[in-house]
């Protein structure tokens, strides 16, 4: 749902129309297809754009709106690995802005970045429900509570494949 | 043989639930015991995590918070009989954290293996679900409306005549929506229970379904809890398999099937309007009321739209009767509230407790007062939209109505609390980027009122002319709280209001920014 292009496939048409085809019986499918997507190839493609509008009976415009309006969706492939840092309130009380500052500092990266190597993505989230054990962040689908600075470090380092 | 109980909730997994897990088991196979391994979700007390739990004689008994180092001296202290050791806990529900609760909602979360359809019943599961087989679809509404119980999701409207709504609405369809978009920070309720005990979910799902007449229910769970997601979609597929899912629901003949949507990371979908729209396929803009949901919802179809908590607690009212749960509570605000202890807060979690305790009690008493052990300045109540208030405004009762009259709001129950490091014009200024940011751009009160806010405060904030942006940033706040279309640009307004009324001298410091800078 949330991971990087470690584990995604290489854009093929042939196969973006066999998934959403997979998904044509279900009542509004349009979200559903476009997580589909982006859970396979690790974006949404500007050419499955036209695929998908013709499957739904749509306008290229109304899945282009959709597809621009939720946070979730990339139109580009993301790095490697996507670290998701909470920087809502709860998570804002337990310093989550200090720990945004450190990467940035010492690994050159701010949320909506990647890593020059290409590594890693850092994203933004407001929420991942893990406030009593603030603050939280998200790599690749796993749930990290109580991130320090030393975490983060460590985590970031393994992202990027370095020695600790 | 020793039963052994480890969560698998996605917040003790942030704590390394999975590793201790691992490390106990290891343990055991070098030393030759067994054990049989149960995995719950957690029982709230996220400070505890890992809590690992083992039944003594029908008691269980807790260590915790437990690392993966620590597998050994737990053995060498035979914690698998209780015996002593610097993280055991004796029997958990003794403990002063859970025993000053009333859990009722959240009464087998953390107890059982949320995925076994027998535990879930040996607790007292489908109890309400076959009193609701057994009775017509008008009563088991009058039961919700007699229970008192309103919409947990935080506007707090009467479920029941929400239900007769949609029942009175005449139509072949209807649906059963289940709001799991849980985006407030400081919230973490939903999710839990998804996690920890996704039957009562279903069940209620399936009641609620049978009270109004709609046969298919939808449950939209927001993105940022793939593990909700997977224990919901388990638990929905083993209650096809057991037949209480499908085209006769535990064999009476009448249908009902669930089917589970994520949502793609906006907080406005949390907005039930919006919600349906994300449904049908669309960008998620609110809807103009009427028509209510009630009576033309998703695909125009009569749709009833509840929180996680409220349908949840439906099974409970008719298995117990609606005076039990009117019993609990004061005022118009009955039943049970589930507060979320959460942000600079020592012992952090979920507590469950009849309406009414006041936040100085939860924050002191559950929570032990500040992590990092400094003043107490700010408390946030209801999440994002809700209130920054002060100490002296912590005797305040938590109920709907005392909240409101203190100039906040319960929401869905989220306490964050701040430290005396916060800077309130800070968080002001947050509440209007946030709505900015989140704004789904239908009414111009929210999508542009928030973003001149941003600006506005920043000027203040920057001492440019302060008193006349400070009538410029009143007047826009009416405005968006009188002409926003939903409670996003409606409420925003809430926590900047209560920071100015509150917290003014964070207003009126020395200008920062680019001023001071010039000056240097």
């Amino acid at each position: 749902m949330t991971a990087g292009q470690a584990q995604a496939a290489i854009f093929d048409l042939d196969e973006a129309g066999r998934i959403v085809v997979a998904h044509l019986h279900l009542d509004g499918a349009l979200l559903p297809i476009l997580h589909a997507l982006q859970e396979r190839f690790g974006y949404v493609p500007a050419d499955a754009v036209p695929l998908v509008a013709d499957a739904l009976n749509l306008s290229r415009a109304e899945v282009h709106g959709v597809l621009t309006f939720y946070h979730d969706f990339r139109r580009a492939p993301a790095g490697r690995h996507v670290l998701k840092i909470c920087r809502a309130e709860s998570c804002q009380a337990m310093g989550c802005e200090s720990l945004v500052e450190h990467l940035a500092a010492e690994h050159g990266v701010t949320p909506g970045g990647v890593t020059a190597d290409g590594r890693l993505t850092v994203e933004t989230v407001y929420c991942l429900g893990n406030c009593a054990l603030s603050p939280a962040a998200m790599l690749d689908g796993e749930l990290i509570g109580r991130l320090e600075r030393d975490g983060l470090d460590a985590l970031v380092n393994a992202a990027r494949g370095a020695r600790p | 043989m020793t039963v052994v109980y480890i969560p698998r909730d996605a917040a003790a997994l942030s704590v390394g639930a999975e590793r201790v897990a691992k490390a106990i088991m290891a343990e055991a196979a070098i030393r030759g015991e067994t054990i049989t391994l149960v995995r719950t979700g957690t029982r709230g007390a996220c400070w505890l995590e890992p809590l690992v739990e083992i039944d003594i004689g029908g008691v269980r008994h807790g260590y915790g918070p437990v690392t993966p180092a620590d597998a050994p001296s737990l053995f060498d202290a035979n914690f698998l009989s209780g015996g002593a050791h610097p993280l055991a806990l004796g029997p958990v529900e003794a403990l002063d954290w859970f025993a000053g609760q009333q859990r009722v909602t959240f009464a087998r979360c953390g107890v059982i293996d949320p995925l076994s359809l027998a535990a879930y019943e040996a607790h007292g599961g489908l109890a309400g679900l076959r009193k609701a087989l057994a009775i017509p679809s008008a009563e088991i509404v009058e039961a919700i409306k007699a229970s008192g119980l309103r919409g947990r999701g935080g506007a707090g409207f009467p479920a029941g005549i929400k239900w007769a709504t949609a029942l009175a609405a005449e139509s072949e369809t209807k649906y059963v929506v289940c709001n799991a978009d849980e985006g407030d920070s400081g919230t973490f309720a939903d999710r839990m229970l998804m996690e920890g005990d996704p039957f009562s979910l279903i069940e209620g799902m399936i009641v609620a379904g049978l009270a109004v007449g709609a046969s298919k229910g939808f449950v939209y769970i927001r993105s940022e809890y793939p593990h909700a997601f997977r224990a919901m979609a388990e638990a929905v597929a083993k209650a096809e398999d057991a037949g209480l899912l499908g085209p006769s629901v535990l064999g009476s003949g009448r249908a009902f099937a669930m089917e589970l949507r994520l949502g793609a990371g906006a907080y406005i979908c949390g907005e039930e309007t919006s919600l349906l729209e994300s449904l049908e396929g669309r960008r998620g803009q609110v809807r103009a009321k009427p028509p209510l949901p009630a009576i033309k919802g998703l695909f125009g179809q009569p749709t009833i739209v509840n929180n996680v908590l409220t349908l949840a607690a439906a099974p409970w009212i008719l298995a117990h009767g609606p005076q039990a749960y009117a019993a609990l509570g004061c005022g118009r605000s009955l039943g049970t509230l589930t507060v979320q202890l959460a942000g600079n807060v020592r012992r952090g979690g979920l507590v469950e407790l009849p309406f009414g305790a006041t936040l100085r009690r939860l924050i002191e008493e559950f929570g032990g007062g500040t992590a990092t052990g400094r003043k107490l300045r700010a408390v946030q109540v209801g999440g994002p939209l809700g209130a920054y208030l002060p100490d002296s405004l912590l005797d305040t009762p938590l109920d709907y109505e005392a909240l409101a009259a203190a100039g906040g709001m319960l929401g869905h129950g989220g306490v964050v609390v701040f430290d005396d490091t916060v800077d309130l014009a800070k968080q002001a200024r947050f509440a209007m980027a946030f709505c900015a940011h989140e704004s789904c751009g239908k009414c111009t009160p929210c999508r542009i009122g928030s973003q001149r806010g941003v600006e506005v405060i920043d000027r203040i904030v920057a001492g440019h002319e302060r008193a006349a942006n400070r009538a410029v940033l009143d007047d826009l706040l009416e405005l968006m709280t009188d002409a926003s279309l939903c409670a996003l640009g409606g409420l925003t307004p809430l926590p900047v209001r209560s920071a100015l009324a509150h917290f003014p001298e964070d207003f009126e410091r020395p200008a920062r920014g680019p001023t001071l800078r010039a000056a240097e």
